[in-house]
């Protein structure tokens, strides 16, 4: 009993550390990033003891140091208990998205299976969309209680982004969840284990011989989705070109522009653990999660007849390290850009979620249900 | 006394204080939140009755969708003023209350003592059952609701687009 909490808890632990000081990392990863991209020096003010030449780790110190020993400031005519509870509520949906997240298959210590996943629940995406609703009280609260006209209007327009874009993020995975049969992430993982010759009936020997090769990934199987659901994760991100709430050359800063020190600190860690968590989803949906292409539980077992067998610990690290390997490319896949692209106009934003986005997701809903009666 | 019970006490308790925000506070995002905290409760009720799926659908759709939009409408019309108090709808309220209260006590005094509860089957409340009943069992209620909702949308855009 005592085994299994402690057991759940550090799967907690760990997946909470991986995520915020990933998020750490990338806000440094950003600058760095974006002085790259516009050719000039960025982030090499702080140094401890000289050490300009460790960036890294010197922001890493120097931003919430700054951050939390700058003073907490409430508009006067503000509503106080509000203005704090809204950042709260930002980071809060912000990381336990991740709960339900795979990270690895089993890890089999003894006689003891456990699941490389902190909340195994059968509905993990509805779970997830459940989440991220909730997420749009951080920005309309914090808007509202600042009592201020730029934040009002950063507020509004975040609520009607998020929610339109939730649509459109919802319908683009239905395919999936038809493909695999499950709404619980960690079978969808695993579904991804397959090839795709094992889907595909014995007359389509042309295709089979042509694309049967590749691992059974969303990406193959779902191409339309893949683009339709990054989209719209990344606008539900609310960063450029979706930056509209924030909008600095209209609004400000739009709806954290009365938040300062601590508080602010928030609301920056939850945007970027946002960026972490949509880059997992993305991973966990589209680029079979923590799977290695071939390998198996017991090694690696090659479509030309070849096997490699590993150790159990050996399969378990590679496919950890796999999953973060991509969650790490579609971290930075999404500051790059960031950087690339300008800001969408109001009405551009919501044109694309609704007349472009949405028709297509219900599109590759009737074609993929086509598909699959086909196939059978 | 079990611990599911004591969370079930725990839980309702804090739904009646968060409905009783809903209907006291002055101000009206307040009432709102609380509004938005009371439907998370219910959603948590859900979940201790095997319903897990209905509980998600509870947080995305009600506390989710439905409240941000209500706080949309009152953060653009922003009501800075209480309403002043109506002793008409005191009236109404009343005896909605009596209503409620009347059938709750013929309810609970007709002497039946409740059955003894059977577990659940793993299925119950899973996202493949509900289906299943949706399309079969319940396929005319469900829709016509869908209809109702075609309407509504529809209704939505031709008020919208009305000219001036």
């Amino acid at each position: 009993m005592i085994l299994d909490i402690s057991i759940v808890a550090a799967k907690a632990f760990l997946v909470l550390f991986m995520v915020l000081n990933l998020a750490g990392i990338l806000g440094w990863i950003e600058r760095k990033g974006s002085a790259l991209i516009q050719d000039r020096i960025g982030a090499n003010r702080a140094s401890i003891f000289g050490l300009a030449g460790m960036g890294l780790v010197n922001t890493l110190i120097a931003d919430p140091l700054k951050f939390l020993t700058k003073e907490d400031f409430v508009p006067p005519q503000g509503d106080r208990f509000l203005h704090t509870l809204a950042p709260c509520m930002a980071l809060f949906t912000a990381l336990v998205t991740f709960a339900v997240i795979p990270f690895g298959d089993v890890l089999v210590v003894g006689d003891r299976v456990i699941n490389l996943q902190v909340a195994n629940i059968n509905i993990g995406i509805l779970y997830i969309f459940a989440i991220a609703s909730l997420g749009v009280y951080g920005i309309v609260i914090g808007a509202w209680a600042s009592n201020n006209k730029f934040s009002l209007l950063g507020g509004v327009r975040g609520s009607a982004q998020m929610i339109s874009y939730e649509v459109a993020m919802g319908l683009s995975v239905i395919g999936i969840l038809m493909i695999f049969g499950t709404l619980e992430l960690q079978e969808i993982a695993r579904g991804q284990g397959t090839l795709i010759r094992d889907l595909l009936p014995e007359s389509a020997s042309f295709l089979k011989s042509a694309i049967g090769w590749l691992p059974a990934w969303g990406i193959f199987l779902q191409p339309v989705a893949f683009l339709l659901f990054f989209t719209a994760a990344i606008a539900e991100t609310k960063r450029i070109p979706f930056d509209l709430p924030e909008g600095e050359s209209e609004l400000v800063a739009g709806y954290h522009v009365e938040y300062s020190g601590g508080k602010f600190l928030m609301f920056f860690a939850g945007e970027f653990a946002e960026i972490v968590t949509a880059a997992g989803l993305v991973t966990t949906l589209f680029f079979g999660g923590w799977q290695v292409p071939y390998l198996m539980r017991d090694g690696f077992h090659f479509p030309w007849g070849e096997t490699v067998l590993l150790p159990h610990l050996g399969v378990v690290l590679l496919q950890v390290g796999a999953f973060i390997v991509k969650v790490v490319f579609f971290c930075w896949l999404q500051i790059l850009l960031r950087w690339s692209v300008p800001r969408f106009r109001y009405d551009q934003v919501m044109r694309l979620g609704w007349k472009m986005l949405l028709p297509l997701a219900l599109l590759n809903v009737v074609v993929t249900a086509i598909v699959i009666i086909a196939v059978q | 006394m079990d611990a599911s019970v004591i969370l079930f006490y725990a839980v309702s308790a804090l739904l009646v204080l968060t409905s009783l925000m809903v209907v006291f506070l002055r101000n009206v995002v307040h009432c709102a939140l609380a509004l938005v905290a009371a439907l998370f409760l219910i959603a948590i009720l859900f979940l201790m009755l095997q319903a897990p799926m209905l509980g998600a659908l509870q947080v995305l759709v009600y506390a989710g969708a439905i409240m941000v939009l209500f706080l949309f409408v009152i953060m653009f019309l922003n009501p800075t003023n209480p309403e002043p108090r109506r002793t008409l709808w005191w009236g109404f309220g009343l005896l909605a209350a009596l209503l409620l209260a009347g059938s709750l006590a013929a309810l609970l005094s007709n002497g039946e003592t409740l059955a003894d509860s059977v577990p659940a089957n793993e299925a119950f409340g899973s996202p493949e059952m509900l289906g299943k009943s949706l399309f079969t069992d319940f396929v005319l209620p469900f829709e016509i609701a869908s209809v109702l909702l075609l309407v509504a949308i529809v209704g939505a855009v031709v008020l919208a687009k009305r000219e001036p």
